[in-house]
């Protein structure tokens, strides 16, 4: 009923290539925007930052990074955690080499650091594929984790080999240190979600994206219809360490403000955010956003709800939690491979057609 | 309908803490699953039941009953981050994270919420340092002392001298792992002994390669800064490679029951710093029996009570009740806030006639905490494992760290944190 294309008129080329070509659906995407920037800051407090919506929005980023490679271009990597510890110390050494920079383009130089080094590992992808790339960036991520423990500059030779992010602000709010507001923090990431976001989008259907599409579906046929493989996938690695660089920074600045190499981007990490991005769904921007929070916000909430409203013993809790994300992962992937996303669009398409199914 | 409410409530109180209770709350964030479970589990048991403990005999603290508020780290920080936030809302009194990792996390955090931490024999050796860290307590020792304090007991060993001697640190690489290498570095300097750094990455279970090296280089000496599985793994290698046992020495968080046990017969011998004595011969053990494991209230399924972790557990708790009891006489008031609890910790004093008052008479060393330190006197034992008792025992008395070394390093260490944010220097 309300969700139809029927009696939308485009009447120009750039009503045509809306993202959100359905009315209801722009709505819903500007009413997440405005509740995302003009509600949500003057409600949340230090939990709801730290423990919500902090790392849901830095894991969105690195989903979305992740999706760009392996989702949109088909190379699987399992370097995030490497590539976001990259980002991470990128921008501590930024921070305390220039005391003066602007927190934010600390981020964004970080983000362009760790671009260049994923763009390095992605060289083997050039000749070797699959499950083989899959362990040439297995290799990235042991080799950087132990790069960052090993060599004392990285860490400016500190006693225990830890990272603590000091106080920066942007103009009188500070983002990092102690003295940094919740609101501030959660709208500083909020605004690189959303710009990255909306790039990862426009990137995805223009020309480069739909190379890199070309390149996941079948190398050889998009190659001889001239899309130059050097370049898609060169570019795919680039993009995608760019936005897992972005997310490593915020997540070691921003969010936690302290980290070591070994705990914080172990090869765990990696495999998180390759989970989000097969939940959420490969080749999808909102899937990333999906595979984000099931993976960060439904612990928390499984949490809450067993200790809090149900009194278990927090220990019970815990291996509980494991079961039911595990059945959950389970049960999506059953019900629908393509993840989450997917499973959102064959609603959309049920919903089109609503009440009066054909 | 009534169960659509149900939901409906449940729904949206998921990501809510619950209400403010006018009791003393002692936060306990505790592991009890994950790779360090093992170890989590007494520690928390211990720390736990003390405060039931309290509440069972004495009522509580000063009359006000003791609320502890449980959540699950999973040794992990980030997990660990999302406790302390859940948690600091119910007028949290100190934390006690029981991970350096976790503590590194929550220092610059306590400090802006002003809850303070007490990071007993962890977490960051230059929070001894009180007039950079206020909120931060690390009595009675620090690493930097345990590193000392096993390179003095080595030293003895090789009687007085440790000249062209090799030692070899096996570490668990991550900041708690790392923490003594500082101190070491400068003990090899001052007594000429040649230090070499084995890390293990968490959670440790593979260390082929580590002593591999530890036979082609045969050190004189081993010190270990282990945690979780990577104990008991290591202790089993040493014995493998018939490393004299004597000659192994761990930190106070490599030895308890689960560390030596795994390795039977074969860890006879094997010595660990200790900060209070092991056993369960002490009065406070009869109380804890009487009052709250024979009544059925105890955290855990009662395996744990008596062993070393137990143990630190239990006098984690009672510095943290101590100081609390400090604070109540120092403020006249029965119901503190955070705030007056760090005044508690900042004139916290272990003295022998206190420790004899709560049944812990000779437990752990004595010593006053002041504005300037908060890390004690930085004293502690040696303890070695009989495995045919089954017992640890102490084979030395409470030392005291060698304090030209380490004040230096604390001072460095501290004003390049006070330097790096802003703070200014108190107690002057």
């Amino acid at each position: 009923m309300l969700y139809r294309e029927v009696g939308e008129f485009k009447t120009s080329y750039a009503q045509d290539s809306h993202t959100f070509p359905i009315k209801f659906d722009r709505y819903r995407y500007y009413f997440v925007i405005i509740v995302g920037l003009l509600f949500i800051p003057f409600i949340i407090n230090d939990y709801w930052a730290n423990a919500v919506f902090l790392p849901f929005l830095i894991y969105a980023i690195a989903a979305l990074g992740l999706n760009i490679l392996t989702g949109y271009c088909g190379q699987v990597s399992l370097g995030t955690g490497g590539f976001m510890a990259v980002g991470a110390y990128a921008s501590y050494k930024f921070m305390t080499a220039f005391p003066d920079l602007n927190i934010f383009f600390v981020i964004i130089l970080s983000g362009f650091v760790t671009a260049f080094v994923g763009t390095l590992f992605g060289l083997p992808s050039l000749r070797i594929k699959g499950f083989y790339l899959a362990v040439a960036t297995l290799a990235a991520q042991f080799f950087l984790i132990w790069l960052f423990n090993k060599v004392g500059w990285f860490y400016n030779y500190s006693a225990t080999g830890m990272i603590t992010a000091p106080s920066r602000s942007v103009g009188s709010f500070f983002i990092t240190g102690s003295e940094s507001t919740p609101a501030a923090k959660y709208l500083f990431c909020f605004l690189f979600v959303f710009l990255l976001a909306w790039i990862a989008r426009n990137l995805t259907r223009g020309k480069i994206g739909r190379s890199w599409m070309a390149i996941r579906d079948m190398d050889i046929a998009a190659e001889i219809i001239g899309v130059n493989p050097l370049i898609a996938k060169l570019s795919a690695f680039a993009i995608s360490s760019f936005y897992v660089g972005v997310a490593g920074a915020l997540f070691f600045s921003v969010y936690l403000g302290a980290v070591e190499p070994t705990e914080a981007f172990s090869i765990q990490k990696s495999f998180i955010v390759l989970f989000m991005v097969i939940i959420g769904g490969l080749g999808s921007i909102f899937g990333s956003f999906a595979g984000a929070a099931f993976m960060v916000l439904l612990p928390v909430a499984l949490k809450n709800l067993l200790v809090l409203q149900f009194g278990w013993s927090v220990d019970i809790a815990a291996h509980f939690e494991f079961i039911i994300i595990g059945g959950l992962i389970i049960f999506f992937l059953i019900v629908e491979p393509h993840g989450l996303a997917q499973l959102w669009n064959l609603l959309k398409q049920k919903l089109r057609i609503w009440p009066f199914p054909y | 309908m009534n169960f659509k409410k149900t939901i409906f409530s449940a729904l949206a109180t998921l990501f809510l803490v619950s209400p403010v209770l006018a009791e003393l709350v002692f936060p306990s964030l505790s592991y009890r699953t994950g790779p360090y479970g093992p170890n989590g589990i007494p520690f928390a048991d211990g720390y736990e039941d003390y405060f039931t403990l309290l509440n069972e005999r004495d009522g509580g603290l000063g009359g006000e009953p003791i609320r502890v508020v449980k959540c699950e780290t999973a040794y992990n920080t980030e997990k660990g981050v999302e406790c302390y936030e859940s948690t600091k809302g119910e007028g949290s009194l100190v934390y006690q994270p029981l991970s350096t990792g976790i503590t590194y996390q929550l220092i610059p955090k306590s400090a802006a919420d002003s809850i303070p931490i007490l990071s007993s024999g962890y977490g960051r050796t230059s929070g001894r340092n009180g007039k950079v860290f206020k909120w931060v307590f690390n009595f009675p020792g620090t690493y930097w002392d345990a590193a000392s304090i096993a390179t003095k007991h080595a030293m003895d060993m090789s009687g007085g001298s440790l000249e062209g001697k090799k030692i070899a640190l096996v570490y668990h690489n991550s900041a708690y792992g790392k923490e003594p290498i500082r101190t070491l570095e400068a003990l090899s300097e001052k007594h000429k002994f040649e230090l070499s750094l084995l890390p293990v990455d968490h959670p440790g279970q593979e260390q082929k390669s580590q002593w591999l090296q530890i036979r082609r280089e045969r050190p004189d000496y081993i010190f270990m800064w282990g945690w979780g599985v990577m104990n008991s793994v290591a202790i089993q290698e040493a014995a493998n490679i018939r490393f004299p046992m004597e000659n192994f020495i761990g930190v106070w968080w490599s030895g308890s029951e689960n560390d030596v046990l795994p390795a039977g017969e074969a860890a006879h011998g094997y010595k660990s710093l200790a900060m209070h004595a092991p056993g369960d011969n002490f009065p406070v053990y009869d109380d804890m029996r009487k009052y709250v494991i024979d009544k059925g209230l105890g955290a855990g399924d009662g395996s744990n009570v008596g062993t070393v972790l137990y143990s630190r557990g239990m006098y984690a708790a009672i510095m943290a009740t101590e100081a609390a009891k400090t604070a109540q006489k120092i403020h006249g008031v029965s119901k503190i806030t955070p705030t007056m609890m760090r005044d508690g910790l900042e004139n916290l004093e272990m003295s022998e006639e206190k420790m004899a008052a709560i049944g812990i008479a000779g437990f752990s060393p004595t010593f006053k905490a002041t504005c300037e330190n908060h890390g004690g006197q930085g004293s502690a034992a040696i303890q070695q494992w009989d495995a045919k008792k089954g017992t640890w025992s102490f084979i030395t008395e409470y030392m005291n760290s060698d304090a030209s070394v380490i004040e230096p390093l604390i001072l460095a260490d501290s004003s390049q944190y006070a330097a790096e944010n802003n703070i200014k220097e108190r107690c002057n």
